[in-house]
């Protein structure tokens, strides 16, 4: 049973820009005929490029946005209709901003969320007391969250969204913002979250080492349309991204002529070739090292965000 | 948690609560030194005015003390913290009334008890259990009236962010007019706070009955009666515009 079910779902804002004495109203559709099931568990990354359809998306799974069209059941209910009902069963974290108390201690904010989802004393003391620990939030609890850095209220915030054992976390851009430290401790925490409790994981980035560190399924939107669906290793093999090879020679020479690999550039005695990922790289060094004064080479993967960048232009093609 | 925060410095609430009585008594003053020249305003006397006075400041204040932070909903909107609201398990309007709640606001049904106590003292009405809980009701539908006037307002906010003033009009500006009895602005006034903004049922209809005198328009003098009718169908109306609010709410960009 999937917990999250879209179908045909879209979403879409009259934008009125005004000229002069001229009004024009238009009609912009962030989100466009989505459907997608997420299955328990399951922790999927959701990335596109600004203004695709990102945040729009995760506001209708909320509940916070009615969608102009399609349906939507998470945890077996329609988010806008039973927005109160849902909300005990979901924890949202917005990158951007907070959701605590900006006047209130982090601990007092924790004992509001306690009394507001209704969470027994006993299941609150025993998260919190795990969160204080996993995100190291012990000199914090006594801090107005307005005083709290970044990262700190960060963290405050994905303890406060995960309080009340939520089925399903959507984290909208959590690590922005945040040194590579507290990315990586964020990770951790919630890949561990993730095995402990088998929460489902919505997330929203444009740090694809998020993506990397944590997600068993990637989705790709542009344009409020989806452009791909599934496991990071398929998103790679998709998108044919040539692997790059880089020769150190002896000699300053012309491009080198190898079948299955092309120069793409001379500095002096260093040329950078590409070929296909179906190629293998060591018949290709042999014929090098055979031909040419071999001194240094180096072999580099296409990187995700190449994988991503051709497949943002393929779309918009 | 915000009667905490204003409870954190002590003195300075005091002080804060004094100088909200002090305003709205000063107001009452001005009634008071008017009724030193005249014997008698729109058809009444000094104590009737107090009645009147008071019952209009105390139902404008509970409904201030209870639903006066919803206005603040504009800037949430605007700013789009608002999300925050609806991600919680509880109503956001009980969020949005909550939030900011100001204890100080007590100082002005405060007020209004010290001018009751004072036309309870000297007007001439034969108090009979009916009429008691008759203006206990009427106070109570008209708070209810004047909250909904305040969640009318907060609705409209929805669709045309900062437009908080003209619910305050109605709100601050209708207990103004109410203190006083209504005939003196004219039939066309009287009229549009029976029919449009049945601003007229919060004190001035109930008031009109316990003090057995005739409503104007040739309107029955029962009309009165009608206030805790009237202060459903506003709440009808105001719960209708603020889910229409909620499901028109666009938040903001990311």
């Amino acid at each position: 049973m999937p917990v999250i079910e879209l179908s045909s779902v879209s979403r879409a804002f009259t934008v009125t820009s005004r000229v002069g004495l001229r009004r024009t109203r238009r009609e912009v559709r962030a989100v466009d005929g989505m459907s997608f099931t997420v299955e328990p568990g399951e922790v999927m990354g959701y990335i596109g490029p600004n203004g695709a359809g990102k945040s729009t998306t995760i506001k209708m799974l909320t509940g916070i946005l009615v969608p102009s069209g399609g349906t939507i059941r998470v945890a077996g209910v329609d988010p806008s209709r039973h927005r109160l009902k849902l909300a005990k069963r979901i924890g949202v974290v917005f990158g951007q901003r907070t959701t605590l108390w900006w006047d209130l201690p982090l601990k007092d904010s924790f004992a509001v969320l306690q009394k507001m989802y209704d969470v027994p004393l006993a299941r609150h003391r025993e998260n919190l007391a795990i969160f204080v620990e996993l995100l190291d939030l012990g000199d914090l609890l006594d801090v107005p969250v307005r005083q709290l850095s970044l990262g700190q209220r960060m963290r405050g915030d994905i303890a406060a969204a995960l309080l009340h054992d939520p089925e399903i976390v959507y984290l909208d851009e959590p690590t922005i913002g945040l040194d590579v430290i507290s990315k990586a401790r964020l990770r951790e925490f919630l890949a561990q979250v993730n095995a402990d409790r088998r929460t489902t994981v919505i997330l929203t980035t444009h740090d694809l080492d998020d993506i990397e560190a944590l997600c068993t399924r990637v989705m790709v939107i542009d344009h409020g349309h989806q452009i791909f669906d599934g496991t990071l290793s398929q998103l790679k093999a998709t998108q044919s991204a040539p692997r790059a090879l880089v020769v150190d020679l002896a000699t300053s020479l012309p491009p080198i002529e190898i079948p299955g690999a092309t120069v793409t550039k001379v500095e002096g005695p260093r040329q950078h070739l590409t070929f296909p990922t179906t190629t293998s790289a060591a018949p290709l060094l042999a014929q090098i090292a055979a031909n040419y004064p071999l001194v240094d080479v180096s072999v580099s993967e296409p990187t995700i965000e190449s994988v991503i960048t051709q497949l943002y232009t393929t779309a918009a093609s | 948690m915000w009667i905490r925060s204003s409870m954190a410095y002590p003195a300075s609430f005091v002080l804060m609560l004094f100088s909200s009585m002090l305003i709205t008594v000063m107001d009452f003053v001005a009634v008071v030194l008017m009724f030193s020249h005249i014997s008698s305003f729109g058809g009444f006397s000094l104590p009737e005015m107090a009645l009147l006075y008071a019952t209009a400041s105390m139902t404008l204040g509970f409904a201030d003390l209870i639903t006066g932070s919803i206005e603040r909903v504009g800037e949430r909107i605007r700013t789009g913290t608002f999300d925050a609201y609806l991600i919680r398990p509880v109503p956001a309007f009980v969020q949005t009334a909550a939030d900011g709640f100001a204890l100080r606001r007590i100082g002005r049904p405060l007020q209004a008890l010290v001018v009751l106590v004072f036309a309870f003292s000297r007007l001439d009405v034969d108090w009979t259990v009916a009429r008691g809980i008759m203006l206990v009701v009427s106070v109570i539908a008209g708070s209810v009236i004047f909250g909904a006037i305040f969640v009318l307002g907060a609705a409209f906010q929805f669709v045309s962010v900062d437009s908080a003033e003209l619910a305050n009009s109605f709100t601050y500006g209708g207990q103004t007019m109410t203190q006083y009895p209504l005939t003196v602005f004219g039939k066309e006034i009287v009229r549009a706070v029976t029919f449009v903004v049945p601003l007229a049922f919060v004190n001035y209809y109930p008031v009109l009955f316990v003090l057995g005198k005739p409503a104007p328009l040739g309107l029955p003098s029962w009309i009165g009666l009608l206030s805790p009718l009237v202060a459903v169908v506003m709440v009808a109306l105001a719960s209708l515009a603020w889910r229409a609010g909620l499901r028109r709410y666009r938040s903001t960009g990311s």
